[in-house]
């Protein structure tokens, strides 16, 4: 029940963020669908108490790909897509903590938290890189 | 075919249109660059370089005597980015039927104007009540419960609308942003105050998403990968400091609630 809530919440925030970039009605769904994907590939391993740079990087890899997949299929630029799915990977809970712990003057942990946040977006972005390496692989093949 | 110089300014003119929209609507810098390229050559003009950074395009085309006299050169500033993808996708299209050779010069030109003035997209009140949605599903999402589901709802469609209102009428950068967060942060703590929400951080967390610079941080990612380094790190430095400024109005509320743990 709780990871259907989940699925149902990710497909909805991502369609709902779609909208806030101007995104064209008919190319809402699939953006949704882009952020469940990567969403339940988050969930899943997080539930499986994987490492959370772990999960970020792979679902921000699931983003992209399906992203790509579905720019070629649609005839949209990949950015249609693969925005919406990113934004629930964006470390805003650790950020959050981060900034709480400035303010309430513990330094220490606010570096540890901050620094946390830091490497979880480049985990994000060694997704999206990693998928383009296997885009560009793949292209190459079957040329 | 040995091109005029008048010709070749027009079509100059078109390519720079098509990049400024494009750039100032959310595009990455590679297919703004491959987009003038593309149109270039399907008017005749093999030869064109372009630098486009997030703040002005350059653009040359080469005349049909390589880098002599016949060249030309102009720039385009941009000063006003925003994020509409469908204009992104509106210019993409015309690029690939110029591509086609199905427009004439002057029914692109025409056509980029007609997109460059189009309509803001979805309405306000929609984005609104999206990002309000949308509030509501991330506070599920990152664990919180289902009682601060309306707080959320109320306080990230308040901190959007406080974004739209601020960035029409407040021309400094980024501080549309704080005001926004600001806003979220201060209906939060009302909320929870009053006994309505329950958890503070969740409903802020989730509040504060529809704010987040998804186009700006996985356009500097994308980017950086293609080499376009001024345009990929003025992009993330950009990321950065919205965040730093939503980050900064939630602190604001938070150090004025006394900085105290609830």
């Amino acid at each position: 029940m709780t990871a259907f809530v989940q699925l149902l919440t990710s497909f909805v925030a991502s369609a709902a963020f779609g909208l806030l970039f101007n995104v064209p009605r008919r190319h809402l769904a699939p953006a949704g669908a882009a952020g469940m994907i990567g969403w339940m590939i988050y969930y899943g391993l997080q539930q499986a108490d994987a490492n959370p740079v772990l999960a970020t990087w792979l679902a921000s890899l699931a983003v992209s790909l399906a992203s790509q997949w579905l720019a070629r299929r649609l005839k949209a630029p990949i950015t249609v897509y693969n925005v919406s799915g990113i934004v629930p990977l964006v470390p805003g809970g650790v950020a959050y903590a981060a900034m709480r712990n400035v303010v309430q003057n513990h330094y220490d942990l606010a570096v540890q938290q901050a620094f946390q946040a830091f490497t979880l977006s480049g985990a994000i972005a060694f997704g999206l890189v990693l998928s383009e390496v296997i885009h560009l692989s793949f292209r190459k093949i079957k040329a | 075919m040995p091109q005029s110089s008048e010709y070749t300014r027009r079509i100059a003119g078109l390519c720079l249109l098509a990049g400024k929209i494009m750039i100032e609507n959310g595009a990455e810098t590679y297919r703004v660059e491959d987009t003038m390229t593309r149109i270039a050559r399907a008017y005749g003009l093999p030869r064109s370089h372009s630098f486009v950074t997030p703040t002005g395009i350059i653009f040359t085309i080469e005349g049909a005597e390589g880098e002599g006299a016949d060249s030309f050169t102009s720039l385009s500033r941009i000063t006003n980015r925003a994020t509409d993808l469908q204009k992104v996708m509106e210019v993409n299209a015309i690029s690939r039927r110029i591509g086609a050779g199905e427009l004439s010069a002057d029914d692109a030109y025409r056509l980029l104007k007609e997109t460059e003035s189009g309509g803001k997209g979805y309405p306000a009140w929609l984005k609104t009540a999206a990002a309000a949605v949308a509030s509501g599903c991330f506070l599920i999402m990152f664990g919180g419960s289902w009682n601060d589901f309306v707080p959320a709802m109320a306080a990230g469609g308040a901190g959007y609308l406080a974004l739209i209102c601020a960035s029409g009428r407040i021309a400094i950068k980024l501080f549309a942003e704080f005001v926004a967060s600001f806003a979220v942060g201060l209906l939060a703590c009302l909320f929870v105050l009053a006994g309505w929400g329950r958890e503070l951080d969740s409903i802020v967390i989730g509040s504060v998403m529809p704010l987040v610079p998804g186009v700006l941080i996985t356009n500097a990612v994308r980017d950086l990968m293609a080499g376009h380094f001024v345009s990929g790190l003025s992009k993330g430095a950009e990321a950065l400091l919205t965040a730093f400024a939503i980050g900064a109005g939630i602190a604001i509320v938070l150090a004025l609630r006394g900085g105290v743990a609830l």
